[in-house]
């Protein structure tokens, strides 16, 4: 079957097996890897993008049930050659590791803060409970999302 | 106490929070994982697995999946045994251990759920995994050996051949007698039996492999998400029977390991060989699920300690039998792992009679091998269980009974009564400041006033002590432990012509940030900027000499080869600037980068301009040879020995069994710190990772041998919502075991903390009479725990 959505702001068209997850789209056909697969019973978030401008778990969604949405996935938040404010700040306090569940992360922590613009540490907590992280122990991530809500640039937008 | 300096960093580099290079690609997107890789015409393997736990197998049948669509190639156990060599364990404990022989794909007998029989190779990964869900295989199912006292009793063994479960006993003891005298004339003895759930590691990022053949070349490159492509490349040789001229093993990024990939897997072997079979290239990639299974567990232990101790609470004995699980069969260290915490039952305590034993068994389950601490936190978890029953036996609050145990700061170095000398340490430096962080009177006085008030929820405070052997390791302390290699580093720095810095490196990063550490520690050397330096590793093409990591052992050994070889790069660096300038190398001076005369600093070289001379070599010293380079391959003396004192805090809601913890105060000491903001993260993730063995995770296996927390929606890593933020601290006790006074940390926090938690737990718990809690402490184990007390005091 034809899928046709937006990604990373590119309109594009495949023909894909009706099956196919999102996250296999994103990675395989659309050749956009740094979205990462963590677990098969979608727990980890690794696999978190933005459909439509909220964060999803790309290992839930068919790539059909996309089908005409405007998707962004962590290769598209940078502007230019500057990282987004979220990316930033998990930089500035070292908030990933290994890396492997920061995209996911990264991506639900900026759903996180268009929602709620403020958060304190508990609604911040409470916010990424989807996504696992094995390698910070989540306090210095926790400590960037803080940070980034603070920034002037709007780190949810 | 040594002649290492607190805080050495004469650049300025070292000990500052610099931002890690590494993150950019890592934040972006960019970066490349196993999985990510695609290269055309690549086969995809899909395994089928045992769905028993201990049966025989007497049909495998691949018909149906041969006929699928897309579907390539399909191979039994039996297909491929002449194409390789069982998988290597590389720690024969003892003279008579006892290891089955492990094929990648089992024939005729599979051994535990999970155990690979066939392999399918297709054209996408769903038609892979499609097919191997269409393979029959007929099990003729055997009793399954799932409790570890049990396998021990050899009422069903697994591996007939052996004619025993047991795979070995290993027996440290240096003077029975002198234990036996001591219990015999103890005050005071306690006694626990503590059990080690077995974990699942849990790497977010899965394993995988991609073989790419080159089949006329003759040559293999192995991409796989791997702790250790050195070793991996050596064995691969081995088991596959290639010359290892012909691999190249290339770690790519890693998403983390904890032990979990410090190993030779059967789909490794097995993606080399059908790679050079069906000459294309092959992939795999694990499913989570999957993962569960075939990917090696942690921890796996029933411990027996028992301390002796006088009056005071002195202790004058510790006493340990242990059972340990080896799984169905050995990976590559599994035997090792129980004697990585054999020296360690004593603690950070002036113990003076030690005994302690080991027998590790088979069972029908996942193998076990390293994770996070690798038979150090269970030691220290046994050990610092004890101390606070010991510190209830004699009457006094957990702190004192170890303030009266500790060993004191001048007795370093120190010999232990297990035959380890201990390198460096303040033990009561550190619990004096973790104390003093925490507020411990106050805490102690709320815990009376809520005891007192009779309030629902309770709070409990846990100390734990710890510290821990690593930076594995002095090679001929491997030897003494039957270890098959050595624990040396590789490390190679070049000065290029235009003045960059090129360091090569044996160690294989997985999250730890290498790249940045390593170029701090070259720049602050060489006086020179960090973002001068690049830093190449995890590919055997490139950096040829390594023993990888695991074992906290990347800085205190790999770390200092860098240190040294730069060392080597400078001195080499003064001939060439004694010899341009004509003066002794005796009046340079080294400072910013440049070497001067002293007394004229105007002249004066900088250390490009020497590289760009060592390059040309058109005016060498005689004898030197061309090119500002210098390699090093270092043995460490000794191991290290970071310690700390952790405090946590939590709620116990007494009519749920609930256990929240509220504060975690951490005070650790690595020694010198190179960035401290990289080891504040390693401590950070090594806690929680110790409070969930605590707390929450537990790979539980039926009677028949299923395993059922095989996902993530029944295996509970926990999430940001579980823990709080932590309060960490640290102390510096430099280790005179190597030049820049550093101690491993990666495995610090998780080794620290499941005792301090459990010891909370059970302090909250104190009032009913509660003495221990089985980890992890679901609310299920609290609730029960506090209703049998409740009905035995009514």
């Amino acid at each position: 079957m034809d899928v046709s959505m937006t990604v990373n702001g590119s309109s594009r068209t495949d023909s894909v097996e009706p099956r196919l997850l999102l996250v296999h789209y994103l990675r395989e056909v659309a050749g956009l890897t740094g979205t990462n697969i963590g677990c098969d019973t979608s727990s980890c978030g690794a696999c978190t993008v933005l459909v439509d401008g909220e964060s999803v778990k790309s290992c839930t969604m068919l790539a059909a049930q996309a089908d005409g949405a405007e998707v962004t996935t962590i290769e598209g938040l940078a502007d230019g050659e500057s990282m987004h404010p979220m990316q930033e700040a998990f930089r500035e306090h070292h908030g990933l590791q290994c890396g492997y569940c920061t995209p996911g992360m990264v991506m639900a922590a900026v759903s996180l803060l268009k929602e709620i613009p403020n958060p304190t540490e508990a609604q911040v907590r409470e916010g990424l409970e989807g996504n696992l992280c094995r390698c910070t122990g989540y306090h210095n991530i926790v400590q960037a999302v803080l940070a980034a809500a603070k920034a002037p640039a709007g780190a949810g937008s | 106490m040594t002649a290492v300096d607190a805080h050495p960093a004469a650049g300025g580099v070292v000990g500052s929070r610099l931002l890690r290079r590494e993150d950019p690609a890592l934040l972006t997107g960019e970066a490349r994982y196993v999985a990510d890789l695609q290269v055309p015409g690549t086969l995809h393997a899909a395994f089928v697995r045992s769905t028993a736990a201990h049966a025989r197998v007497t049909k495998v049948d691949l018909s149906a999946a041969a006929a699928m669509p897309g579907v390539v190639a399909t191979f039994t156990g039996a297909d491929l045994k002449d194409e390789w060599a069982p998988l290597p364990c590389a720690w024969p404990v003892t003279a008579d251990m006892k290891s089955p022989a492990h094929l990648p794909l089992a024939v005729g007998k599979v051994n535990y759920v999970g155990d690979a029989v066939a392999v399918v190779l297709a054209t996408s990964e769903y038609a892979a995994r499609d097919a191997a869900d269409a393979a029959v295989v007929d099990y003729e199912p055997l009793p399954a050996v799932v409790d570890i006292e049990d396998a021990a009793t050899d009422r069903v063994v697994i591996h007939e051949d052996l004619g025993t479960n047991v795979s070995y006993t290993w027996e440290l003891d240096p003077d029975r007698a002198a234990v036996d005298a001591a219990f015999a004339g103890a005050a005071h003895t306690v006694s626990g039996r503590y059990v080690q759930q077995r974990l699942i590691p849990a790497a977010m990022e899965p394993r995988g492999v991609l073989v790419v053949p080159q089949p006329f070349g003759g040559d293999y490159t192995v991409y796989s998400a791997t702790q250790v492509p050195h070793i991996l490349k050596v064995m691969l040789a081995l088991t596959a029977g290639i010359d290892e001229t012909r691999l190249r093993v290339i770690a790519p990024a890693v998403g983390g390991g904890f032990g979990s990939k410090l190993n030779v897997y059967a789909e490794e072997v097995a993606a080399l060989v059908l790679a050079r079979k069906l000459r294309a290239p092959v992939r795999w990639v694990e499913e989570r699920s999957e993962g569960a299974q075939s990917t090696i567990q942690g921890r796996g232990q029933v411990q027996h300690i028992e301390l002796a101790a006088d009056a005071d609470g002195r202790i004058k004995a510790v006493r340990v039998r242990i059972v340990a699980d080896m799984g169905a069969y050995l990976q590559l260290v599994t035997p090792g792992i129980p004697l990585l915490g054999a020296f360690l039952y004593s603690g950070v305590y002036d113990v003076p009679a030690y005994s302690f034993s080991c027998t590790a068994v088979f069972t029908n389950k996942t193998p076990t091998d390293a994770y996070r601490g690798a038979g150090r936190p269970e030691a220290t978890y046994a050990i610092e269980r004890a101390m606070d029953a010991l510190a209830a036996e004699v009457g006094v609050d957990p702190t004192e009974i170890r303030r009266r145990n500790f060993i004191p700061p001048e007795a370093f170095p120190y010999s232990s009564v297990a035959g380890l000398v201990y390198d460096s340490g303040n033990f009561l430096g550190a619990l004096d400041k973790c104390t003093a962080m925490a507020g411990y009177d106050q805490l102690r006085a709320e815990q009376a006033r809520r005891r007192e008030a009779g309030e629902r929820v309770q709070i409990g405070i846990g100390v734990s002590s710890y510290f821990e052997m690593c930076g594995l390791a002095p090679s001929r302390v491997l030897a003494s432990l039957n270890y098959s290699a050595g624990g040396w580093e590789s490390a190679t720095v070049r000065v290029l012509p235009t003045g960059k810095v090129q360091v090569v490196t044996g160690t294989a990063p997985h999250g730890q940030g290498h790249e940045t550490s390593w170029a701090m520690i070259v720049a602050d050397r060489l006086g020179i900027s960090p973002d001068d330096v690049d830093v190449l590793h995890s590919d055997t093409a490139i950096a040829p000499h390594g023993m990888d990591t695991y074992g906290s052992r990347s800085l205190a050994v790999g770390g200092t080869a860098v240190y040294l070889a730069t060392e080597k790069v400078l001195d080499k660096a003064r001939s060439i600037a004694a010899h341009q300038l004509e003066v002794a190398e005796e009046d340079l001076d080294y400072a910013a980068g440049a070497f001067s005369v002293r007394g004229t600093p105007e002249k004066a070289l900088p250390l490009a301009g020497i590289a760009f001379e060592a390059f040309t070599a058109h005016n060498l010293p005689d004898g030197l040879e061309p090119n500002l380079e210098a390699s090093t391959h270092w043995d460490p003396p000794n191991f290290t020995f970071p310690f700390g004192t952790h405090i946590a805090v939590v709620e116990v809601d007494t009519e749920t069994g609930a256990v929240r913890l509220t504060r975690y105060v951490a005070v650790d000491d690595c020694g010198n710190q190179v960035n401290p903001l990289i080891v504040e993260g390693q401590v950070h993730g090594g806690i929680v990772q110790g409070v969930a063995q605590a707390l929450w995770e537990d790979a539980v296996y039926d009677s028949d041998g299923n395993l059922l927390s095989a996902s993530f929606m029944d295996y509970l890593v926990p999430s940001a919502a579980e823990v709080p933020s932590f309060e960490t601290g640290s102390t510096v006790t430099p280790s005179p075991t190597n030049p820049m006074g550093v101690k491993g940390v990666g495995e610090a926090g998780t080794i620290g903390s499941a005792p301090a938690v459990v010891n909370a737990v059970v302090d909250a718990l104190s009032g009913f009479g509660i003495t221990d809690i089985t980890m992890p402490a679901s609310p299920e184990r609290v609730w029960r725990a506090i209703r049998a007390a409740q009905e035995a005091r009514s």
